[in-house]
């Protein structure tokens, strides 16, 4: 179908200019200046407040016109040039944020593959097991009703506070240095796994749940009963029903995106990881506008690259589409 | 509940054939609506298993069946499910909680009124927060404000999404194109980041606010579910006896169509409710939800901030997200019941 692509194009390229424009937009739509709060640090005299007031705006551009700062906005996007941060105060937006993102994509991919896939099995696996069924689905209920906040303090809690097991917060033990040591890599990971859990732990109920479901409804299906009728044995029919039901989860999958990037912001705070939600949050509390705008949009982004990658993924799975595209019909 | 069954039930009965058919015609439903199964499958994830069976017996169960034994099943199922009974049983007293729970709270959860960090005790029965805040004041007071959200944040989205849902299902053509592009683009921008970067610009946010925003950015999920849904209904026979009679569109949708999807939107609703007091959560925990408004979720970010964890203060941050499981995990288990009350496929066998 090449309609299908030509579709998803459209709207991801289309996604990606109403959050530019929102990225743009907000700041100049919302009450107060954000000039202002800046300078509200800085106990100035009133000459050279408006000195400075002259020259962040000059530098910021937003003495121009709305239409010019629009079009620069765009400019320096793609140059790169996100603009300075305020809260620390020589760095580039941008290095800024590649200095953060690879804490937080360590974090959100592991996370976000495995609990998919043990998930998916633990589900397919509960359908119409009753033993089993009966200890998932209510154990899936909970985790899926925990807030990820709370999950995030209790965690830490319970194996840091409470048994000693693991750390709670920070990237690494204090003291080290970044270095491709033993030492230094197993700290890191030794920190990691904390978060990690609880990102995994959250998002592991829903897909179980939803998988069970699906496989059940997809166990009931006419072809699941034809293939019985034919003498096939329970193994296959169950395996051709966890192939249908995948088809749905994978989409699923592509729209939970945005929730887990905000579970992973709200993690990363209460671990005081250095991901992009902390920084997020750094941003928000030392009123550094271009920082926060700068997030966002790389975070805008990283989500369009995901569901791509996940469009690609599905079209690889889902022979339909294929077929489609190559102009039969399905 | 009963209200939004029994409204199912008012709708002109096309003559349909007999269980077999209905089979047949659950099949050709779901095939149409795999996006409303994609939809649900992380609404709360857990959706998943709302919408592929509902969706069949909404449309499935225009058939002819008297009025009166159908809403006598629903009923009976019901009394007899024990998720269902189970689910709302707990349920109902967390409501309770938040409605009488002020009325015993001894203080006003904001007052100073005891020393710091007390343990629980016969007086402060949760004990009291760094500032000798009561606790247990705070958490019955948290969990009103949570319903209020969920319920704003539930209300708006459905009134949304089943607006841009019928216009773009009955009218299909460039109309459905535009708001379906609008609902996927919606889903693609992470609404915790852009309520970061609003909130970042106002001073104060009301919990008005906050439960509009969640509607604002979840009512896609119901507006792909009604969208699919009336696609798949609007060509039925009753619908077109109802065009040749002459009834307008609007009419049409609230008569004809909305009572057939009646069930199914319930449930979608009640997870939105769900999903909208965890995102509350979220949001005052990360100190950009109502000003001034102790919820449970800015429970939870006091206790952070103070480093409750690290001097196992746990009166302080354990209970609130214990009762704020437990009114979520109500909801699922009863949205699940309902489920199977709706679904005779679903039924234990």
């Amino acid at each position: 179908m090449r309609r299908y692509l030509t579709r998803k194009m459209i709207t991801y390229v289309l996604a990606f200019f109403v959050g530019v424009t929102l990225d743009w937009g907000i700041p100049r739509l919302m009450p107060g200046d954000p000039i202002q709060a800046m300078l509200s640090k800085f106990s100035l005299q009133s000459a050279s407040y408006t000195a400075q007031y002259d020259a962040f705006a000059k530098t910021f551009g937003t003495n121009l016109p709305l239409w010019q700062q629009y079009l620069n906005y765009w400019k320096g996007l793609f140059t790169g040039n996100l603009g300075l941060s305020v809260w620390a105060p020589p760095a580039k937006v941008t290095s800024l944020v590649f200095g953060a993102l690879p804490y937080t994509l360590a974090l959100l991919i592991p996370a976000i593959v495995l609990s998919y896939f043990v998930g998916n099995r633990l589900g397919a696996a509960a359908a119409r097991r009753k033993w089993l069924d009966n200890s998932v689905l209510p154990i899936g209920y909970i985790f899926q009703a925990m807030p990820y906040a709370w999950l995030a303090l209790i965690v830490p809690y319970l194996f840091g506070v409470v048994w000693h097991i693991f750390p709670t917060s920070k990237p690494y033990a204090q003291g080290l240095l970044p270095a491709w040591d033993w030492t230094f890599i197993s700290s890191l990971l030794y920190h990691w796994f904390l978060p990690f859990l609880t990102l995994f732990i959250v998002s592991l109920g829903g897909w179980a749940i939803g998988m069970r479901n699906l496989v059940i409804y997809e166990l009931e299906n006419d072809s699941s009963r034809y293939m019985r009728a034919l003498g096939a044995k329970e193994r296959v029919v169950r395996r051709y029903a966890y192939r249908n039901a995948s088809l749905p989860q994978l989409s699923g999958l592509a729209l939970a995106l945005g929730v887990v990037v905000g579970g992973n912001i709200v993690t990363e705070i209460a671990f005081q990881y250095p991901g992009l939600g902390q920084l997020i949050f750094n941003a928000v509390t030392n009123n550094d506008y271009f920082l926060l705008q700068g997030i966002f949009i790389f975070i805008v982004i990283g989500v369009l690259i995901a569901n791509f990658v996940i469009d690609l993924v599905y079209v690889a799975v889902d022979p339909r589409t294929r077929l489609s595209m190559q102009g039969a019909t399905a | 509940m009963s209200d939004a069954v029994s409204e199912a039930r008012h709708t002109p009965e096309s003559p349909d054939p007999a269980a077999e058919a209905l089979d047949s015609s659950l099949d050709l439903t779901t095939g149409q609506t795999t996006e409303s199964v994609t939809v649900a499958s992380s609404t709360v994830a857990a959706a998943t298993q709302l919408v592929a069976p509902v969706a069949g017996v909404s449309v499935g169960q225009v058939s002819g069946v008297m009025l009166g034994r159908k809403r006598g099943d629903f009923v009976y199922y019901g009394l007899r499910n024990k998720k269902l009974i189970f689910g709302l049983g707990l349920e109902l007293v967390f409501v309770l909680a938040a409605l009488i729970g002020p009325i015993i709270a001894k203080y006003n959860p904001n007052a100073l009124v005891g020393p710091g960090l007390t343990h629980p005790n016969g007086t402060y029965w949760l004990g009291t927060d760094n500032l000798g805040r009561d606790v247990f004041s705070q958490m019955v007071n948290g969990t009103r404000e949570s319903y209020l959200v969920g319920a704003l944040g539930a209300v708006s989205a459905s009134v949304v999404g089943m607006a841009l849902g019928f216009i773009a299902g009955w009218r299909g053509g460039i109309l459905d194109e535009i708001i379906q592009m609008l609902t996927n683009i919606l889903v693609m921008i992470p609404s915790l980041v852009l309520l970061i970067v609003i909130g970042a610009y106002l001073p104060s946010r009301s919990i008005l606010f906050e439960g509009v925003f969640i509607g604002l950015t979840t009512w896609p999920w119901v507006a792909r579910a009604v969208r699919a849904q009336t696609f798949s209904l609007r060509s039925r026979e009753f619908v077109d006896i109802a065009k040749l009679s002459g009834k307008r569109p609007l009419s049409i949708i609230v008569k004809e169509i909305a009572p057939n999807m009646a069930s199914y939107l319930f449930l979608v609703i009640i997870l939105l409710f769900g999903s909208s007091m965890l995102l509350a959560a979220s949001y005052d925990f990360l100190g950009i939800g109502p000003t001034n408004v102790m919820s449970l979720g800015t429970m939870m970010n006091n206790a952070n901030q103070n480093a409750a964890l690290f001097f196992h203060l746990w009166w302080w941050f354990i209970p609130p997200g214990v009762v704020l499981t437990g009114m979520v995990a109500a909801l699922l288990v009863a949205n699940v019941g309902l489920d199977e009350v709706f679904n005779p496929k679903l039924r234990e066998q």
